[in-house]
Formats: structure tokens, C-alpha cells, sequence
């Protein structure tokens, strides 16, 4: 039902191409931040669930 | 700053509890009824406890009544907690909480009534749809809302998990679901066979991933930390972790469909993207281990975390199985056996049943501020559950090989050696058994559960508004320098803008080019409409489940062509709204039976099975020889198929119960002939005619195709 529209858009066989090269920039992206994140703040949010203002130990 | 005082909402939180027990049981207990109809048909008790719609029953109970409330249960403790804010909207709680307790009570009724799209887990009809999605609705305002009102600056990643569950579901679910009403009860997906087949499995394969995984990762990281009282092992490995999941799991559904009719590049990519999800599920498995690290003593001891091992072990066995299923070679032997059964169920049973029991145990006393009523049941149900899930996975996978092997068999003369499929199913039928066995195991610990939790209830009292305070959030009037990953964490909207965008992509990719390039789905000029009985008795073998034991899907393999004939081809299925082609052959393939046998063979083998086929477990379908076919239904299913684009002539819905009646007086006839006399107005001749034609088309004019 979608191919009417979609038949009309030119060069729309880049697109894969095109969504698989802003993925691949996406994951190098990610990987680079993730080396480079700040360890105390790391520390800081993985901490959050145990952050609570009453004893939880029962 | 300013200390801010609230209350964290329990009563919702329990509420959900409940919920989630009481559906489990419900859940557990129709599987079992399920499995145990395999090796002893004549629990098959009439028209609405039959297999083929008791097995949706279980399965979406499973999924969308015992998960589903168990997510709910977990969220809202979870993220109010990490949002220190009470939830957003409590009158927002309570419609969510009845919406979609009164969702499973009428998909319960309707699918037992035998109202279904025969697409599996989303075989509830279009008004049941319409209500999901707004009961969805509500529960994100919900959410949403609570975050936005958060007095915690930094989002843990147990909230993404949640954030990227809310969208996924609500895209999986209307793009699933879009459909054409016949009536108040039934409906038409607008796509058809490889397209319909497409969808469904991007749909199906991302309902595991974004309904039994995403949202209970979110309550691993949550829970998992609480229970061992120590932080995540790794905060990168879960940033990682959730980024790679969300974008490679929505590209591998079409790994459902190999060796099918679908376009052979559209298969390979779903095997690439399976196979590259070993790498963030494994990580987010380590991830949830190694939290336990130097805290193995405890594991000994504490039963909660003894649980929450067990889960992520099977979260780890089932990612691992899930990509090696996906390889070709490996699926030949897997789909349509047991071994998919088996798989799923260490998912099932191991990751979302073990989870949420570690989690029940961990909340219901804090909820009631009391102990649990007894350790000593709670390792005995551990134990019970444990024995239960290997009980039922041994004899699943020792099911799935042999009966494989005994299909693809054949002699030193070059014939199957066991031409009658009958004989591969009574060779597993001690297996089947024993399967039983197990899910009986895991039942009576997951009773033993509700025992022990209805007595802590008792034995406490609930903390309905849990009072706490944290100082409220500053605006910040100048953004500190950072990430821009630091930046997103923080603002769940562009969060939620991005993770679909990235789910987006994925879904179009896979689904644009089978749509528009005609080439992947060539047309065969012998292929023809169903006439408006045949239409009429494939209704009814959709409303009866028997897709659920009976694949329409010959795949191109030599003992499969040699069993059932011609392997498949995409354009034969191009006028089948919904696509039948099954996942797993309790019975033999149905895609070439038509002119297999006379029509009197099927008279029999409907009335009684085992007549025709001594030994078989098929269930009775005698009522279809009671029933009177509702030909007034005839008109407007053939009106709505003309507007999916299926060539009836103009004004032929008006006629075409004229040519019903014609076809339904010569079987009808027929049957007279050979002994057995029927109403040709009776379900079982529309029955009778359906089945007649299926695959003839190709049969007949085998020049015409090329694929």
C-alpha cells in the first residue's frame, strides 16, 4: 500500500546505505564517549538505585 | 535549596503485584492444559477448549498478562524511586492498572470464543487493539509525566530501558495491527502473505525484544543492584548495552522466516543483525553477573539473588541460542519443531519467570514492611522451578532433533523412510509427557509462590503512601560543558525522539523494498482469488488456530518437496489476508493438501481423526458439522477484500453468496454420494472446500511459475 509513494522517491535505494553509515558513525561515537566518560560521575549515577533516603535493609 | 516532602505511590505497585501472580498461575495453568492436549487428545473438550485456542490463550497470558503486569509492577516502583516523584497522575495509575486488567479478561473471552487475526501474539481483534492502545497511552503520559517532574537530575539507565519499551511497543503494535473491520469481531490485516509474513515477524520477533527483554533489563538494573545491595558492575557496559540493543534488535525478525518465500536478501540481513546481537546481550548479561561480584556468599543464602542468577544465566543461554538458531543450517532443524518451543521457554520460563519471582520476594515484604513469611518455601519453590524449566527444556530439544531427523530421512532406495508424519509424532509422544511434567513442577512452585506471598500480606501492613523528601530540582541556567551523551541523559524527550528514530530506521529498511520492488514478489498467473466459501472455510481455519499445528509453508528441501510437494513460492500467498504459514508442525505441512484426498476423507478425519489416521492427536471437530455457516458475513468480507486491491469483480459481493451456495450444494452432493450426509449450509463443507484448494493453483499450471 506504501509502494505508490515510495516508488516516487528518487534514489531511494541510497537509503540503507546511507542509514547503515549513520549507524556505524552512531556506534563509534558512542563507544569513544562511553572510554572517555568521567569515572566519578559514573560512579555517581550507577549509585542511584541504592540512593534512598530510609534504610532498605529489612 | 528547598527539602520537598512526598509519598512514593505502593498501592499501585502492589496492585500490579497481584495482578502478576494471579495471571501467572492463570498463564502457567492453561499451558499446561495445553501441553497436556498434545499427548492426550481427548482433553480437546469441544469448540472453545480446543488446542488451537487454547494455545493463544496461554501464550498471550503469558506474555501480555504475566510479564505485562510484571513490568508494570516493577516500573512503577522502580522509576519513582529513581525519579524520587511520586507518579505522575494517580487516577492516570488506576485506569492504566484497570485498562489493561480488563484487556486480558476480553482477550481471554474472545479468543477462547474463537475471535482472532491469526497472527500470533496479536491475535486480539480490532476493537481490543483500539483499546490497547490507549490504555498504552495513559500508562506513557503516566510515565512520561513522572519523569518530567523528577527531582533527580540524571536518568538511570533502567529508564531508558523504559522509555525505549513505551515507543517500540506502541510502533510494533499499530503497525501490526493495521487492519480492516468486517464486522464488530473480525477483521483483515491490509497486507498480505510474504508482506503479511514480514510484518508479523518484525513485529513478532521485536514484541520478544521490546516486551519479554528491554523492559525487564530495565527492572534487572534496578533490582539486581537493590537485592545485592551494591551498585551495576559496569555503568558503561549498560550505556553501550542498551544503544546496541535497541539498534540491532528491531533489524532481525525476518531470521523467523528462513528458507520461506520471503526474498533471500531480506532473510540474510535478518541473520547478520542476530548474529551481532550475541555482542550487547552477552555484555548486558556480564553486566548483571558480575554486579554479584564478592558477593557470592550472599547468593548462597539470600533466595531473592538466587533467583535473579538463575534469570540472567537463561537471559544469557537464550541470547546466545536465539543468534545460532538464526543461522541457516541451524534452522532447517529448528523451525517447526520443538526446539523453538524449548528456546522459548528457557526465555519464558528462565529469564521473565525467575526474574519477577526474585522480584516479588525482594518487594512484597518491603511493601508490607515485614519479613517474608518463610524462606524455607521460598528455596523449595526456587528448587521446584529450577527441576521444572530443565524438565521441560530436555525433552523439548531431544523432541525438536529427533523428529527432524526423522523428516529429513530417507532410505538407501531414495524414499523417505518415514513417509507417514504420524509416525514422527508418536516417536516424541514420551517426550511430550515429560514436558508436561515439568511445566507441572514449575506450576506448583509458582503456587507455593502465592502461598507464601498472600501470608506476608497477611502477616504486615500495606505502606499505601511511602513519605520521602528530596531537595527539588534547580533549572540549571548554565549547561556545564559535557558529552553530548552526558546532554541526552538528561532529557528524556529527545531520548524518546532518538531511540525511534533508530527502531524507525531499522523497521523501514527491512520492510520498504519488499514492499515497492514488485521483483520480490513475482506474480503467477494461475494463482486466483479464494472463491467466497473457500474464503468462508479459511475464516474458519484461522478462527480455530489450525495454523497453531499446521504450517502452509513447504520449504526447498528435498524430503520436504518429496513429503509435501512443490516448495513454496511468494506469489502464491499474494491474496492471503493474513498469511497462514505457521511456526510450528504439530501436525504435517498444508500447503499442497487440496485434491490430496476426497472430500469424504476430510468428512471423516474432521468428525474423528484417529478414523482416518489411527494414533492421531488432532482434536474432534465435529461441532463444524453442526455449526451453520454464516453466509450473511459473506458480502461484506468480500467488499473488504476488493478494497485491499483482491480482483473480485465490481458489485460481485452482492452475488456471491449465489456462487457460496452453488460450490457448498456439490460438495455437499459429493459427500451424499459417498456415504455421508450434510447440509451444505454447515461450516465443515466451507471447511471441506478450503482445504480442497489450497495449493492447487500451482498444481495445475506448474509452466507459469518462476521464482
Amino acid at each position: 500500500m506504501f509502494r505508490q509513494y515510495l516508488d516516487k522517491i528518487s534514489g531511494v535505494e541510497v537509503y540503507p546505505m546511507f542509514s547503515l553509515m549513520v549507524f556505524f558513525t552512531f556506534f563509534i561515537g558512542l563507544i569513544w564517549y562511553v572510554v572517555k566518560a568521567n569515572k566519578e560521575e559514573m560512579d555517581i549515577i550507577s549509585k542511584l538505585p541504592l540512593n534512598n533516603d530510609k534504610p532498605e535493609n529489612l | 535549596m528547598t527539602i520537598e516532602k512526598f509519598s512514593y505511590d505502593n498501592k499501585i505497585v502492589r496492585n500490579f503485584a497481584i495482578a502478576t501472580f494471579v495471571w501467572g498461575i492463570v498463564g502457567m495453568l492453561v499451558g499446561l492444559i495445553a501441553a497436556l492436549q498434545i499427548p492426550f487428545p481427548g482433553l480437546n473438550m469441544g469448540e472453545y477448549v480446543s488446542f488451537g485456542r487454547v494455545r493463544p490463550v496461554h501464550t498471550n497470558a503469558i506474555i501480555f498478562a504475566f510479564v505485562g503486569n510484571g513490568i508494570f509492577m516493577g516500573l512503577y516502583y522502580s522509576l519513582q524511586r529513581l525519579c524520587k516523584a511520586r507518579m505522575f497522575n494517580d487516577t492516570l495509575s488506576k485506569m492504566h492498572f484497570w485498562g489493561w486488567q480488563s484487556i486480558i479478561v476480553l482477550a481471554a473471552v474472545t479468543l477462547l470464543g474463537g475471535h482472532t487475526t491469526g497472527k500470533e501474539y496479536a491475535e486480539l481483534e480490532w476493537p481490543i487493539d483500539i483499546l490497547i492502545t490507549l490504555v498504552w497511552v495513559v500508562f506513557a503520559v503516566n510515565m512520561f509525566g513522572t519523569i518530567i517532574k523528577r527531582r533527580e537530575r540524571h536518568l538511570y539507565v533502567a529508564i531508558w530501558f523504559y522509555i525505549a519499551t513505551v515507543i517500540t511497543v506502541a510502533v510494533l503494535h499499530i503497525v501490526n495491527s493495521i487492519e480492516i473491520p468486517v464486522s464488530l469481531w473480525k477483521s483483515y490485516p491490509v497486507y498480505a502473505g510474504v508482506q503479511d509474513a514480514l510484518v508479523q515477524w518484525w513485529y513478532g520477533h521485536n514484541a520478544v525484544a521490546f516486551f519479554l527483554t528491554t523492559p525487564y533489563l530495565g527492572l534487572m538494573y534496578y533490582f539486581v543492584p537493590k537485592a545485592a545491595n551494591r551498585p551495576v558492575y559496569s555503568y558503561r557496559l549498560s550505556i553501550i548495552h542498551f544503544w546496541a540493543l535497541i539498534f540491532i534488535y528491531i533489524w532481525a525478525g525476518p531470521h523467523h522466516l528462513l528458507y520461506t518465500a520471503l526474498p533471500d536478501w531480506a532473510q540474510s540481513l535478518g541473520t547478520v543483525f542476530s548474529i551481532m546481537l550475541i555482542a550487547p546481550s552477552w555484555g548486558g548479561m556480564i553486566n548483571g553477573l558480575l554486579t554479584l561480584r564478592g558477593a557470592w556468599d550472599k547468593v548462597r543464602e539470600d533466595v531473592v539473588l538466587k533467583f535473579m542468577v538463575v534469570a540472567i544465566t537463561a537471559y544469557g543461554m537464550s541470547t546466545f541460542e536465539g543468534p545460532m538458531l538464526s543461522l541457516k543450517s541451524v534452522n532447517a532443524i529448528s523451525h517447526f519443531t520443538d526446539w523453538t518451543i524449548a528456546h522459548v521457554h528457557i526465555g519464558g520460563l528462565g529469564w521473565n519467570g525467575m526474574l519477577t519471582f526474585g522480584i516479588l520476594y525482594w518487594l512484597i515484604p518491603r511493601l508490607y514492611q515485614t519479613k517474608l513469611y518463610s524462606n524455607k518455601m521460598a528455596s523449595f519453590h526456587f528448587l521446584i522451578a529450577t527441576l521444572g524449566i530443565l524438565f521441560y527444556a530436555v525433552p523439548m530439544y531431544w523432541a525438536g532433533f529427533t523428529q527432524y531427523f526423522m523428516w529429513q530421512e530417507f532410505t538407501a532406495d531414495g524414499v523417505l523412510k518415514y513417509p507417514n508424519f504420524l509416525e514422527t509424532v508418536t516417536q516424541i509422544m514420551p517426550m511430550y509427557k515429560l514436558r508436561a511434567f515439568g511445566g507441572a513442577l514449575y506450576l506448583i512452585g509458582a503456587i507455593s509462590m502465592v502461598y507464601n506471598l498472600i501470608k506476608t500480606m497477611q502477616a504486615g501492613v500495606l505502606n499505601e503512601n511511602e513519605s520521602s523528601e528530596a531537595p527539588a530540582l534547580e533549572k540549571l541556567t548554565v549547561e556545564p560543558a559535557g558529552h553530548w551523551h552526558r546532554w541526552i541523559e538528561r532529557r528524556p524527550i529527545q531520548m524518546l525522539l532518538i531511540a525511534t528514530v533508530l527502531i524507525l530506521i531499522g523497521g523501514l529498511v527491512e520492510m520498504i523494498p519488499t514492499f515497492m520492488i514488485s521483483s520480490n514478489i513475482p506474480t503467477i498467473t494461475a494463482v486466483k482469488p479464494y472463491t467466497p466459501l473457500e474464503l468462508q472455510g479459511r475464516d474458519l481455519y484461522v478462527r480455530d488456530g489450525c495454523y497453531t499445528c499446521h504450517s502452509q509453508m513447504i520449504r526447498p528441501f528435498r524430503h520436504e518437496t518429496e513429503r509435501y510437494g512443490e516448495y513454496a513460492k511468494a506469489g502464491e500467498f499474494i491474496y492471503d489476508h493474513p498469511f497462514q504459514w505457521g511456526s510450528k508442525r504439530t501436525g504435517p505441512d498444508l500447503l499442497r493438501e487440496g485434491g490430496k484426498y476426497p472430500n469424504i476423507w476430510h468428512y471423516h478425519h474432521m468428525i474423528d481423526p484417529r478414523t482416518m489416521s489411527p494414533g492421531s492427536i488432532m482434536p474432534i471437530y465435529d461441532f463444524l458439522a453442526e455449526n451453520d455457516l454464516d453466509t450473511s458475513s459473506t458480502g461484506s468480507k468480500i467488499r473488504a477484500m476488493i478494497s485491499l486491491g483482491v480482483p473480485y469483480p465490481q458489485g460481485y459481493d452482492l452475488i456471491a453468496n449465489q456462487d457460496l451456495m452453488k460450490q457448498a450444494n456439490e460438495i455437499s452432493a459429493d459427500l451424499k454420494k459417498n456415504g455421508a450426509g450434510i447440509a451444505s449450509n454447515k461450516e465443515l463443507v466451507a471447511m471441506i472446500a478450503y482445504l480442497q484448494r489450497l495449493g492447487t493453483d500451482i498444481k495445475a499450471n506448474k509452466t507459469d511459475v518462476t521464482n
